[in-house]
């Protein structure tokens, strides 16, 4: 015979629920306020440069290789001392990724041997019509860091032979 | 029968269905606000500051909606059941009082719409008539889960009846009249000089058989199977959309307001408070406050009760709500004709212990029905 119980174990439900409203809300006002991404989020590819301005990306297409959804395409050039993009012989005079096949693997960032792309923490990738879906190498390359000159730049002959650049202990 | 009475009564008529339909609007986002701050969540809040525009713009929204009819459905029929719905919900509450009468620039004003001697009976056969809407919608869309909600509404809604009237009949003894204005009265003034003589401290088991079966009567959580959104992807309104839907869900609304309404009138004292006596505006503020109680109560119960199975609904307006009401109905009784026998108001203590103690034995079946072993297998 259980008389109290029953009603108390209906009170405690309610009670619990009631105690919910002193709660914070966990709202995050989006559009006015953004929630920090995590370390290793993967959002909108990035093409990094090096301090001096030079483009990573050498145009070899091992992204696009390795790309499952073939999302990748790459169009590389000769570079030459007098414009020069990146280090080595060549660079990615095109460069587009097409996000609505792009799954958001992270295998170009993988596959890349200069560490030139990086899928970054941009998540507001909306667009209003097909065309602009595909991001070209303008929309996706970094910046210019400051005291730095854009590409092409003007470079001394003999300096920048070699594409990928030398690590003093590669572990990965 | 002057033309100024006319104009009183019109006034107060328009006035009160005005309350009634933007009172159904500020529902919608009062119940969305405190069932977001149960969640965690901060509920609309884009459109006006804190969202107080939002009914407004739902409003617009479902205005400019368009409106679909099913090939076969039975038109006519079709576009009344949402009228039907509709008016006695905002008729219902015309015999409620919301303040004492009082006299303004030499006016006597009587601050309700309708003074009838038989309320209580017309707030139950209005209320029966809402079942109508709900049935002809599901019946006349021509569609099996609307015509199952429409079916499930009508015996839920008249199984708990039964017990909606009982209960109201334990107040009607306790205050020797049907008449609003005589419940509200009977209500006023304090035991000890601080336990107000509310209906629900005399009547605790009946207010609570009043509150649950008002749960079923309005379809709201945990008794809303008519419009199971799992089962029957939204009952007896599957088919209607644009203003036809705004229509049956204004109804809803509108009928938990009038239920908060009248359970207030009854069992919570009505305009009855602190002062109301040298100060009548205190009245209709006083039965506001008590209204928005009794609303957060059902969102409350909403947010936090799951649905229960439709045989448990039936078994439990039947097989509990039913014979425990009727119970309660002769202990009132009893008390009543034991407080007259002996000349002292004091045994009517009677009524809420032996109704209490009648409770506890109907918790206690209850509880030892759910616990036998054959019901748990199932």
């Amino acid at each position: 015979m259980r008389v109290v119980e029953p009603v108390v174990e209906l009170a405690r439900g309610l009670w619990t629920t009631l105690r919910m409203m002193l709660d914070k809300p966990v709202t995050i006002q989006y559009p006015e306020q953004k929630k920090l991404v995590k370390a290793r989020f993967r959002g909108r590819h990035v093409l990094k440069r090096y301090e001096n301005g030079l483009e990573k990306c050498i145009g070899c297409a091992l992204c696009a290789a390795a790309c499952p959804a073939d999302a990748i395409f790459v169009e590389s050039s000769e570079n030459t001392d007098q414009e020069r993009y990146s280090p080595g012989d060549r660079y990615a005079s095109t460069y587009e990724i097409n996000m609505l096949r792009c799954i958001f693997c992270g295998f170009c960032e993988d596959a890349c041997p200069t560490e030139a792309i990086v899928l970054g923490d941009q998540y507001e990738l909306s667009f209003t019509d097909r065309r602009q879906s595909i991001y070209p190498k303008e929309m996706l390359i970094e910046p210019v860091p400051a005291d730095s000159n854009p590409t092409p730049q003007k470079t001394e002959p003999g300096v920048y032979t070699r594409s990928v650049p030398e690590m003093k202990d590669p572990k990965d | 029968m002057n033309f100024l009475l006319v104009l009183e009564w019109l006034i107060k008529g328009f006035v009160w269905a005005l309350v009634l339909l933007g009172g159904f609007a500020y529902l919608t986002l009062y119940e969305r606000k405190a069932l977001a701050r149960i969640q965690s969540r901060i509920g609309p809040n884009r459109a006006g500051p804190w969202g107080i525009l939002q009914p407004i713009a739902d409003a617009v929204k479902l205005i400019f909606k368009e409106e679909l009819t099913p090939a076969k459905a039975d038109k006519l029929i079709f576009t009344l059941a949402p009228i039907i719905t509709v008016v006695p919900a905002v008729i219902i509450t015309a015999v409620v009082p919301w303040g004492p009468s009082f006299e303004i620039f030499g006016y006597h004003l009587n601050l309700y719409i309708a003074d009838i001697n038989v309320g209580v009976l017309y707030i139950m056969s209005i209320a029966s008539i809402a079942v109508y809407g709900i049935v002809l919608a599901g019946w006349s869309s021509n569609n099996k889960y609307a015509m199952m909600g429409g079916l499930r509404s009508t015996a839920q809604m008249i199984s708990y009846e039964i017990a909606l009237g009982l209960s109201f009949v334990s107040a009607i003894l306790l205050a020797g009249s049907m008449r609003m204005l005589d419940i509200v009265s009977a209500q006023g003034g304090y035991w000890f000089h601080f336990i107000p003589k509310w209906f629900v401290v005399l009547q605790p088991i009946g207010t609570g058989i009043f509150l649950i079966a008002t749960l079923a009567e309005v379809n709201r959580a945990p008794f809303d199977m008519p419009e199971a959104e799992q089962e029957l992807t939204a009952g007896y309104h599957t088919e209607y959309s644009g203003m036809k839907f705004a229509l049956l869900f204004m109804a809803e609304y509108t009928k938990m307001i009038a239920i908060s309404a009248i359970g207030a009138t009854i069992f919570f004292g009505g305009y009855n408070g602190p002062f109301v006596d040298k100060f009548p505006w205190l009245g209709p503020i006083y039965i506001f406050v008590k209204i928005i109680i009794l609303l957060f109560g059902m969102i409350w119960v909403r947010a936090t009760f799951p649905r229960i199975r439709y045989d448990r609904l039936m078994a439990f307006g039947w097989k509990v709500l039913l014979p425990l009401s009727l119970a309660l109905v002769f202990i009132t009784a009893v008390g009543i004709i034991l407080a007259q026998l002996f000349d002292n108001s004091r045994l009517l203590v009677v009524i809420p212990v032996a109704s209490l103690l009648v409770a506890g034995v109907a918790v206690a079946l209850i509880d030892r029905t759910l616990r036998r072993k054959d019901y748990a297998r199932r």
